[in-house]
């Protein structure tokens, strides 16, 4: 595809879901809730563009990217429970757990949540460094395949036994919720949702002509390298690790976009977020939607999402088993997800 | 002194000597092959030439560094190339972005994702291209070539890393004869700038290419001289003897 017909496919897109759709949904023809549950997507859809760099890309099957989803969803979480200031249940300046847990003074490392701007920037760094510092000591010690998606798991079962407690002062099992405002605006006000939905939109937008520049890159030729056979390019004289830390570095800043737009938008946020589970959903998301692809990791986390969405409201009992079988379907007979079904059809119908 | 010295080198596994040379050396622009029959050490002293092995005892000296302490990019650096047994590209990047890979620039993370390759550089692998037969499929993805394609890509991949040392590792294992005849022609060109150290089984291919060679045996330098008097010396002829030399008569007929 010519990149100027792609940007016009991707500024439509953009035009329905981050216009249009909000449009409608202001004169009252798109329902909040489907609106809401949309605009989740797309804060999933960004986390599934990192995966997609990290492993579609790179090879890298890291199962741990919904635990920088959540230090991005605690980071705008913390923020939001300071603002709520006296409003919360106990009438205290402390978040309302701390008062039942009773803690008397709002521990230090929540300080700097009391800022917008540094939570953002927070929301980034903080899983952009524990990827760095985790990253390093793995990728340097040649960790990779098999073993490297089983310590990553191990990583993501570690932190969430840590947000588990109650001692980690960020709310335990129940985790943060009862969020007032953002910015001022009230949560629960359309409009305030619609805004929420419109910067998901185009974050997405954001993170998805990012990550294209980067596989455009000669650094997105080396992650592909590094995939195909990195022993080979460790002979031509590149240092891997530096380039496998990038890619997860900002693979696991996407996710904390991701979470941190994804709060706001649900109104809580716990440890079961981070979940062994939950890092696998990622991983089903990309799959499903085809790797090395990115706009497979976007389709795909709408489409698993969506399906799931139906199936738990149709199938309350066993739709767990439905979307276990699109998994095993999926890598059994298209490999390559829906963008390679996608992609084969044009070929059949379009002969070049 | 861009001479390769090598000097009371050991290598042993699990208690096995896999490797015990004496002395060994390669000259500037020269062109050795290196034969022996199966478990020599042919492939282990590669190895730790490249630094992907190292010796218990012994040093390795280039360019006035020891490179049995040097870790594999330093090595890299320092101008020694290595060309695998099995050819290992990128398969799912074309030949053209193969060779972009290998090409020599600046490699830092940012510099990587901001580079835009440069004219003298593409002229750079266009004639590389050219050296190596490439040049008509450098748009195609590696992982449709021939088997003799992709050892040529990567024999290219080298070529571009400007080695001054070149370590190949049986370049016509699985080659039509044709193909080995094209390689081997491939390798006389470079010889004529660098240094080479070939190992290769297929003893008419060692025929077209040789000019001096080393005879290693139980890893240790059984007999070292031209090809002529190699191929006529008594202890050679008895080490040959049995496996190796049926499967050389195998692969002539095949």
């Amino acid at each position: 595809m010519s990149a100027s017909r792609h940007h016009i496919i991707a500024g439509s897109l953009f035009a329905f879901f981050g216009v249009l759709v909000p449009l409608l949904n202001y004169l009252g023809l798109v329902a909040d809730t489907t609106l809401n549950l949309w605009g989740r997507y797309f804060c999933f859809a960004i986390v599934a563009l990192g995966m997609d760099l990290i492993w579609g890309f790179t090879g890298i099957l890291s199962l741990c990217q919904a635990f920088f989803f959540c230090l991005g969803g605690y980071a705008i979480g913390m923020h939001m429970l300071l603002k709520t200031g006296t409003k919360g249940v106990y009438g205290s300046t402390l978040p309302d757990f701390m008062v039942w847990n009773r803690i008397e003074e709002l521990p230090l490392f929540w300080e700097p949540f009391h800022s917008l701007p540094l939570t953002l920037l927070l929301g980034l760094l903080v899983p952009g460094l524990a990827a760095l510092v985790f990253g390093f000591l793995v990728f340097r010690s040649r960790i990779k395949g098999v073993y490297l998606a089983i310590i990553t798991q191990a990583l993501a079962l570690a932190m969430w036994l840590l947000f588990l407690r109650n001692e980690t002062m960020l709310g335990g099992t129940n985790g943060l919720t009862d969020f007032k405002t953002l910015l001022g605006f009230e949560l629960a006000e359309p409009a305030t949702k619609r805004g929420l939905y419109v910067v998901a939109c185009a974050a997405l937008v954001g993170a998805y002509y990012l990550c294209r520049y980067i596989v455009g890159s000669k650094l997105g030729k080396l992650l592909v390298a590094i995939r195909d056979s990195e022993h080979r390019l460790r002979f031509i004289g590149y240092h891997i690790t530096r380039y496998k830390l990038f890619v997860f570095v900002v693979a696991s800043a996407l996710a904390g976009l991701g979470g941190m737009l994804y709060v706001p938008q649900t109104g809580i946020i716990t440890p079961g977020r981070m979940d062994v589970q939950a890092s696998i959903e990622i991983v089903v998301w990309t799959a499903v939607g085809g790797r090395g692809t990115l706009v497979g990791a976007i389709v795909g986390a709408v489409l698993v999402n969506l399906l799931y969405s139906f199936l738990t409201g149709a199938f309350p009992g066993t739709w767990l088993y439905f979307l276990g079988a699109l998994f095993v379907g999926v890598v059994l007979f298209f490999p390559e997800g829906v963008a390679g079904i996608v992609g084969r059809l044009r070929r059949r119908l379009v002969p070049a | 002194m861009d001479n390769l010295y090598v000097q009371k080198l050991s290598v042993s596994f699990d208690g096995f000597k896999a490797l015990d040379i004496d002395i060994f050396e390669v000259a500037q622009n020269e062109l050795r092959v290196v034969i022996g029959p199966n478990g020599a050490g042919k492939t282990t002293l590669l190895d730790v030439l490249c630094g992907r092995a190292r010796p218990d005892v012994g040093h390795a000296y280039f360019k006035d560094q020891d490179l049995t302490k040097l870790s594999e990019d330093e090595i890299v650096d320092l101008g020694v190339g290595r060309k695998f047994q099995a050819p290992t590209v990128f398969t799912s990047l074309t030949v053209a972005d193969n060779l972009m890979l290998a090409v020599k620039a600046n490699r830092g993370v940012f510099a990587s994702l901001f580079y835009r390759l440069q004219a003298t550089e593409r002229r750079r692998i266009e004639e590389v291209a050219e050296r190596t037969g490439l040049e008509d499929v450098l748009d195609e993805v590696a992982g449709t070539l021939s088997h003799g394609q992709k050892q040529w890509l990567e024999i290219a991949m080298v070529i571009l890393q400007d080695p001054t040392l070149f370590l190949v590792d049986e370049p016509a294992a699985g080659m039509t004869d044709e193909e080995t005849f094209r390689t081997g022609e491939i390798l006389q060109g470079l010889a004529e700038d660098h240094a080479l150290i070939v190992i290769e089984h297929d003893m008419e291919f060692v025929r077209q290419i040789a000019r001096k060679v080393t005879v290693l045996h139980e890893g240790r330098i059984l007999v070292e001289g031209p090809m002529e008097a190699v191929q006529n010396d008594p202890r050679v002829i008895e080490c040959y003897l049995g496996t190796a030399m049926e499967r050389e008569e195998r692969s002539a007929v095949g």
